[in-house]
């Protein structure tokens, strides 16, 4: 009865009814991978959480002060208000070491999970049309992402992230004709500001969780109102969506989800330090870090300034810094290609279709091979901004590793990528699923006690087609609908219009 | 009752226990590890009766939704009349579209100078140190140096006098034995007995030099790896450095302290577009 009241009430007032009804019968798709992005989203949930505990103690300033808290060995040092309140939240404020590597682990699981999740779009070709806007709105959510990321472990004012502001900056300097300009205007004069610090707080604390939020936001409404895709299978078409509906059981099953991440970075914040700040010591611009590593979604930022050659050239008279290739010209394109990719797959394969449908990666031998090679290419870069590290771990010197890496960065994503599309074309030509169902063949043994193999005969094969993952299903004739144990909800929407339909 | 309903049943109790942990360890002065297991179990368990709850206990056949198909052709059509003719409307005051977009760039123009106020120019800002002729090396304690401070083959950090601890003007005074040396043309009177000083920004991305390997003469940036010949003017041997540290040209004073002869050879820190 309450329940009646109040769904009357909404309706009366915002006529409600049919849209809850409606989406309490929406269907998610039960498949594993689509918990990438869900994972993403719930790290948000979690950072903003626990971010809005940490901005209660966090002073945004770098006006220095004599350190005289519980931590002995920096005792009597001058630190900046920044640095000191960061160890007090560590030190002092009780469950605040706590809240303060969940936070920063749940930012590192963040970026991993959108990282992952952005793969699994890109393999699936869940991109293509009608998706490719949200795509685009993904890309920018991974942008958006890596500067939060960024901004926010540079606020502690600790060495290592005063560091890692000075390459950001010299970065942005290095842009041709502006640079001197923008640098001077984000940083409000040469580095290091006072500023900086501020300014910093109100882009990581304000502008980019609300951008994230807003980018977020139209993410999901057009995941909502676009439905998710679903991988091909008995049942599953272009024109339906297979799995579970979100009220009660996909409810359950995604705040489980919520909760079993939030208990997953807890114990990471919890038993596994991170970004130790009083082992680093405050900022200080003459003092040197080694060896230095960024969180890891900076890495491959790093590993392409140290990977970059020594080589600054001068055109028209001016310089062209040698930061502004591997620096900004060498991420920018990255993203530039990658948020293009829906459109530039389109125009080489003539597709215009829609497609609710996803490939297997085998299904695109060509896309899955730009893709390994991009991930490659990526990877390349990330170790080599360890190089000093690897340099140390297999005794060799640091140009040497450099040398490897160099090499690797365009013998790795073509070779990889090379691999991938063979693999693929075989796959999918064979196909054969290497761990469902390996090649049958029929082992006979002769009148004479030896052995023959001989390949199972196509009408016997037959028996075994029908499995999900088979090929038969990618035409979506009459007889593919409704044939798995699914059942059509009780209040089917599809409207008669015979103009509106699906590509059968 | 069956098998996942009591699993389930027992993840929540587990929760609550680990939450009434949880409180006791906050009120007991807390502990970093404890709060951390403790809010995992909590949490975790929670999660896991849930997603049991939904997986399991409600398990039941797929359910499956129809997809909104595109809209026919008539109603793509009938929205495009629409906007057209609502464009069409406007588009026939065609003096007032043009005013309205000359006052909206205009506007866009004015809104573009409050960013101005958010830094300085960068005038010749890059260009310059505090480093001037007569000023006194000092060490970041404050101590002024003699030509016969260093131990040959040691490195000291140093700073004009008056600026200790800035950021463009840090510098490394090296002593090394003056025969070695291979400096570019026009430096020979910059290095008395054997002192060298260079700055300490790398050329590359602004970072401090602070890796002395005597052995090799070389300094050495930690972030990127760029190594600086000492010898020859401290030009870039390896790692990604393009331009050789500059050079502060060296005196000293009536006192025998070391002093500056004037500002760096040349720009410090990393390149930038119209870096002379």
């Amino acid at each position: 009865m309450i329940v009646r009241n109040v769904i009357e009430g909404l309706d009366e007032r915002l006529h409600a009814a049919s849209f809850a009804r409606r989406s309490l019968r929406k269907v998610f798709p039960d498949h594993w991978a689509f918990m990438l992005g869900e994972i993403a989203m719930y790290c948000f949930l979690i950072l903003v959480l626990t971010g809005t505990f940490l901005t209660f103690f966090y002073v945004a300033s770098a006006e220095q002060t004599t350190y005289r808290g519980p931590y002995t060995p920096l005792h009597g040092q001058q630190v900046s208000a920044a640095y000191n309140s960061v160890m007090r939240i560590s030190f002092e404020v009780r469950a605040g070491l706590v809240m303060r590597q969940i936070h920063h682990w749940a930012a590192v699981v963040f970026v991993g999970a959108i990282a992952l999740h952005a793969i699994r779009v890109f393999f699936t070709g869940a991109f293509r049309k009608p998706r490719d806007i949200n795509w685009l709105l993904g890309i920018s959510l991974v942008v958006l992402a890596i500067f939060a990321g960024f901004t926010g472990y540079s606020l502690p004012d600790d060495l290592l992230s005063g560091t890692g502001l000075r390459i950001a900056y010299s970065a942005v300097l290095s842009i041709p004709i502006a640079g001197p300009w923008i640098a001077y205007l984000i940083f409000g004069g040469e580095f290091p500001t006072h500023a900086m610090l501020s300014r910093l707080f109100v882009f990581h604390v304000f502008l980019l969780p609300a951008l994230i939020a807003g980018v977020l936001g139209a993410h999901l409404a057009l995941i909502w109102h676009q439905k998710h895709t679903q991988f091909k299978g008995p049942g599953r078409t272009e024109g339906n969506v297979v799995g579970s509906s979100l009220w009660p059981r996909y409810t359950l099953k995604s705040v489980g989800l919520l909760f079993a991440i939030a208990g997953v970075l807890s114990m990471l914040g919890g038993l596994f330090q991170i970004n130790p700040v009083w082992f680093y010591g405050p900022f200080d611009p003459t003092t040197p870090t080694s060896p230095a590593q960024p969180d890891w979604y900076v890495g491959w930022l790093e590993g392409s300034l140290r990977l970059a050659p020594s080589f600054e050239p001068h055109i028209f008279g001016w310089r062209l810094p040698e930061l502004f290739i591997p620096g900004v010209v060498v991420p920018g394109l990255f993203f530039t290609v990658l948020a293009a990719w829906p459109f530039i797959e389109g125009r080489l394969t003539h597709d215009t279709q829609l497609h609710n449908l996803l490939d297997r990666p085998r299904d695109n031998p060509m896309r899955s091979a730009v893709g390994a090679a991009g991930v490659t290419f990526i990877g390349v870069l990330t170790l080599a901004g360890s190089n000093d590290l690897l340099a140390y771990l297999f005794q060799v010197s640091v140009e040497g590793m450099n040398a490897v890496m160099r090499v690797l960065l365009v013998v790795g994503p073509i070779g990889i990528g090379w691999v991938t599309y063979v693999m693929c074309r075989e796959l999918r030509d064979r196909e054969f699923h290497p761990v469902r169902h390996p090649e049958r063949v029929a082992l006979r043994r002769t009148a004479e006690g030896g052995f023959v193999t001989a390949p199972v005969e196509e009408a016997s094969r037959d028996a075994f087609a029908h499995h999900p993952d088979d090929r038969d299903h990618d035409h979506h004739g009459a007889d593919d609908q409704q044939r798995g144990p699914e059942h059509q909800p009780a209040g089917k929407d599809g409207d008669a219009d015979p103009e509106r339909q699906w590509p059968g | 009752m069956n098998r996942a309903a009591r699993l389930a049943g027992l993840f929540l109790v587990l929760s609550m226990v680990a939450s009434l942990g949880l409180a006791a360890v906050y009120i007991a002065g807390g502990q970093p590890q404890a709060e951390g297991a403790l809010l995992a179990v909590s949490l975790g368990s929670i999660g896991a009766a849930l997603i049991l709850w939904g997986k399991r206990i409600l398990a039941g056949p797929n359910d499956v939704e129809p997809r909104e198909p595109p809209s026919p052709p008539a109603e793509v059509e009938r929205a495009e009349e629409a906007v057209e003719e609502g464009a069409e409307r406007i588009a026939r005051r065609r003096f007032l579209v043009r005013l309205l977009g000359a006052a909206g760039g205009a506007l866009g123009v004015a809104l573009v100078f409050p960013i101005r106020s958010l830094g300085p120019s960068p005038g010749d800002t890059l260009l310059v140190t505090q480093w001037k002729r007569g000023a006194r090396l000092v060490t970041d304690t404050g101590e002024p140096l003699l030509a016969t401070s260093l131990e040959s083959g040691s490195i000291v950090t140093v700073f004009p006098e008056g600026f200790i601890g800035s950021a463009d003007s840090q510098a490394v005074l090296v002593r090394v034995d003056a025969a070695n040396l291979d400096l570019p043309a026009g430096r020979d009177s910059w290095t008395p007995e054997g002192n060298l000083c260079y700055s300490k920004v790398c050329t590359h991305a602004g970072c401090p030099v602070g890796l002395y390997v005597q052995t090799e003469h070389a300094l050495r940036c930690p972030c990127h790896q760029s190594t600086f010949d000492v010898y020859t003017g401290a030009q870039p041997i390896s790692g990604p450095a393009a331009r050789p540290l500059p050079q502060l040209p060296l005196e000293v004073d009536a006192d025998g302290y070391l002093v500056a002869g004037g500002d760096f050879s040349g720009p410090v820190g990393p390149s930038f577009w119209n870096m002379p």
